[in-house]
């Protein structure tokens, strides 16, 4: 464990979610280091089941009530792993947001965005009024570049586009200005152009609020863009950090090769998509004993 | 929305016209000549021809159908001259056995059916979502796995059969009932209300016990909704996450299937009505269907139909307050 006292953003040491299941314990995460400086960005890349989005779930401590979640996360010196669930209520959604892969499914379809934004804000600002949180709501959609956004404050999910749902979404997380934004394939639902026009948000709001940012998926393309450190994890461990450009140049583990080579190019010769490793592609299944465990 | 309305009242209409012309369909072709049964025992073949004349069974279905159908828009003279007789809109025609006038009839029962349905659907929402709910947070556990098992049970056990039980066990045994009785409300309104204790049970139960299973599986199938997720994320206190994101969306279906159950069940409980004596449209509809009583069985099944269509559009017209997904942008 590392000293309390680290300006540090975040913090995670020896994070490990597990699982019980009838065959014995199983790791979703294990053993993950991450660091973050306040303002960086830092990528975590891999395919389905990796553990990606578990990780970013535990940050939280909103893993499954199934899974043990080990190790420690800090945010700003603070040890969330452990904390009381009132005290982990204030630091979700106000320190750390979130923003989720499916912005329609992320939203509830029976109460207007600008409601949902509302009480984002208003549950870690407790006695503001409701014309207070709706001006904060509005100003909030306009941040994110939502035209006419007194009006369509005052629409209800189903009646935005994909992209715009995502920057709903976004507005949501910015409205109570957090250090960390945790963005879980932000843009893998959105088609191409739309998904440029979130990346391009994001980076606009990373230097103009000094928000730190935790982006997660599995297209190289995406993280390369935004984020100036990568993780590359696989079966629910770190087989590879570093910064952007020297994974990019230098690759050192083979899995890490093979998803650089797996991103599709305009120049390849028309054929068959590559995958990553033979097998590979299939979510993990076996069952990692861990210590204390049954071998 | 006046066009949304206008639409489910015309497609309304039409499943009852069809409704209609079933019902007449079968029993113009099944049931026996009711000149003969209406005739009595003194009967000739000229009175026969009389009362065919009187009814219209002497005229071609087609036109039968369709003096039906006028009848109840319009109303109808049965028979010419003197012996005329008026039958004002809406004319469902007069009862084989007892010559009232099946309108008549249905109003009188319509009451007694509606008491006995409110009363019976107060106790299945209450008993069915609160069981619902308790059993969806205490997934698992030992509660919810009693409450599964008490919903099979009670949602096999006949109508007829719980009937007699309840009446054996309160009435007989604990005589925590009365024996029951028929009062009007304004008589005795302590001995009205017990008489109607044990039907809304047994009516209830069922449907209670459906509801539990409705609202259990909806509120779990909710809870791993990714808004739900959401809104933890945000940080909200649990308690306002259940009452927002979790439990709106999980009982917004209820409220359809409750539309079409209560709207059915105030057409008459024909089982439960019958094993208690009450004496609604259900005990009704089943009194005349064993004396082959046509234009009453036509009268009640119409009036059913009637109820599950006004029901659906109900449901319909309270949906677009509910979900705003559905609302009419027009």
């Amino acid at each position: 464990m590392t000293a309390t006292t680290s300006d540090a953003l975040l913090e995670v040491r020896d994070l490990t979610v597990t699982f019980q299941t009838p065959r014995g314990p199983l790791d979703a995460v294990r053993s993950l280091d991450l660091d973050l400086e306040p303002g960086g960005a830092l990528g975590i890349v891999g395919e389905s089941g990796s553990g990606k989005s578990m990780t970013s779930l535990a940050i939280m401590g909103l893993q499954p009530r199934a899974a043990r979640r080990t190790g420690s996360v800090r945010l700003l010196g603070r040890e969330l792993v452990g904390m009381s669930e009132p005290d982990l209520r204030r630091v979700r959604g106000d320190r750390v947001a979130m923003v989720f892969q499916d912005p329609l499914s992320s939203l509830n379809p029976y109460y207007t965005v600008g409601l949902q934004i509302e009480e984002a804000y208003r549950a870690h600002r407790p006695g503001v009024t409701r014309r207070e949180a709706r001006r904060v709501a509005v100003e909030a959609l306009e941040r994110v570049h939502i035209r006419d956004a007194a009006r369509r404050v005052n629409h209800y999910p189903h009646q935005f586009s994909g992209g715009m749902r995502q920057r709903v979404m976004i507005a949501m997380a910015l409205s109570t200005e957090p250090e960390l934004l945790i963005a879980d394939e932000p843009t893998t639902a959105l088609d191409v152009t739309v998904q440029a026009q979130i990346l391009d948000l994001l980076q606009e709001i990373r230097r103009e609020t000094g928000t730190g940012l935790v982006l997660i998926t599995h297209d190289l393309a995406v993280v390369s863009e935004i984020t100036d450190h990568i993780v590359v994890m696989k079966d629910g461990v770190c087989v590879e950090r570093g910064p952007v450009e020297r994974i990019f140049t230098r690759p050192q583990h083979p899995y890490t090769r093979a998803l650089l080579d797996a991103v599709p190019r305009i120049d390849d010769e028309i054929g068959e998509l590559r995958a990553v490793t033979p097998g590979s592609a299939v979510v993990p299944d076996q069952v990692v004993p861990t210590n204390g465990g049954p071998a | 929305m006046p066009r949304f309305l206008l639409s489910r009242v015309t497609s309304g209409l039409g499943v009852l016209l069809l409704v209609c012309l079933f019902t007449y369909l079968v029993f113009f072709a099944l049931s026996p000549d009711p000149a003969v049964q209406i005739c009595g025992k003194n009967c000739t073949p000229e009175l026969i021809d009389q009362i065919r004349g009187n009814l219209g069974l002497d005229q071609p279905f087609w036109t039968q159908f369709v003096q039906f159908v006028v009848g109840i828009f319009a109303g109808r003279t049965y028979g010419e001259g003197v012996s005329a007789v008026d039958c004002a809109a809406p004319c469902l025609g007069y009862s084989f056995q007892s010559s009232q006038a099946v309108w008549d009839m249905i109003v009188q029962r319509l009451p007694v059916s509606a008491t006995v349905a409110v009363g019976a659907a107060v106790l299945w929402l209450l008993a069915g979502l609160a069981g619902g709910l308790l059993s969806a947070v205490k997934e698992g556990t030992f509660a919810d796995r009693f409450i599964t098992g008490l919903t099979l049970t009670s949602m096999s056990i006949p109508n007829y059969v719980l009937a007699l039980v309840l009446q054996y066990v309160l009435v007989v045994k604990l005589q925590w009932l009365p024996f029951p009785q028929a009062v009007p409300f304004a008589d005795d309104p302590v001995q009205w209300f017990l008489n109607f204790v044990m039907p809304w049970m047994v009516l209830a139960i069922g449907y209670a016990a459906a509801y539990t299973r409705l609202t259990r599986a909806n509120v779990l199938d909710v809870l791993r909704e990714n808004y739900v997720r959401t809104a933890f994320a945000k940080g909200l206190p649990p308690s306002l996450v259940w009452r927002r994101h979790a439990l709106r969306p999980a009982l917004t279906p209820v409220v359809t299937i409750f539309g079409m159950d209560f709207a059915g069940l105030l057409g008459g409980a024909l089982i439960t009505e019958t094993v208690f004596g009450i004496n609604g449209v259900g005990k009704m509809a089943a009194d005349s269907i064993a004396r082959n009583d046509q234009p009453v069985i036509m009268g009640v099944t119409l009036l059913a139909g009637f109820l599950v269509v006004v029901g659906n559009i109900v449901v319909d017209v309270v949906y677009t307050t509910i979900d705003p997904r559905v609302r009419v942008n027009a």
